[in-house]
């Protein structure tokens, strides 16, 4: 029982550590990224791997208790959210006009 | 040695979600486009619900949860806000305004 609960900590240490590592990556690549909609891909890094390994690996810390059941609210209203205002700020780049930069194009001149 | 290494653990999360914030912060100042500040802004809030967690279990609270949810409630309402205000120039009376040029 003991050596169970041991084991249940690393993992949850393990995946707390890791999602904090994908945040960061998430946010440097939205800090050195050379356009618009490559920092937009780069920031779903957090939205995406950092919510899900830092909740799961704080949820498993904690036990099952009512602790989880806000951890759950938080993801699930993160999962709602986040996919919905990252489609809001590109669909508003869209129609204003924000370019690719030279850099992204490729040889026939087509932004993609 | 089990009982101090989670302190251990969420401390080096808390820095490292810390530092994330702070660059995510130059993007914010940097940002040529207005696009790019909207998405930062997303962005930092998404990394305070995450840090205002992992702050409450490290100092043994973890009814901070409670406010890391409401504050993904405003980033969201936030960032549509936001977008909405700088597409029509206003956030309320938009119909209003074109009965009237009607």
């Amino acid at each position: 029982m003991n050596f169970l609960y041991d084991i249940m900590q690393l993992i949850a240490w393990a995946l707390i550590l890791v999602g904090s590592v994908m945040a960061i990556i998430g946010a440097l690549g939205a800090l050195r990224f050379p356009d618009f909609w490559s920092r937009l891909h780069a920031a779903s890094v957090t939205d995406s791997g950092g919510v899900i390994f830092l909740l799961l690996g704080m949820g498993i810390h904690s036990g099952f208790n009512l602790i989880t059941f806000k951890l759950f609210l938080i993801g699930a209203f993160l999962f709602i959210t986040g996919p919905t205002s990252s489609h809001a700020v590109a669909n508003a780049a869209l129609v204003s006009g924000v370019k690719t930069s030279k850099k992204n194009q490729n040889e026939t001149g087509d932004e993609g | 040695m089990i009982d101090t290494m989670p302190h251990f653990v969420f401390l080096i999360a808390l820095i490292l979600l810390f530092t994330a914030m702070i660059l995510v912060l130059i993007r914010l100042y940097k940002g040529p486009t207005l696009y790019d500040r909207v998405l930062s802004t997303n962005s930092f809030g998404t990394h305070t619900v995450l840090f205002i967690g992992v702050l409450g279990f490290l100092s043994d609270r973890p009814d901070f949860l409670d406010i890391a949810l409401l504050y993904a409630l405003i980033n969201f309402v936030a960032t549509i806000a936001i977008l909405k205000f700088f597409r029509y120039r206003a956030i309320g009376d938009v119909l209003i305004k074109r009965e009237l040029k009607k």
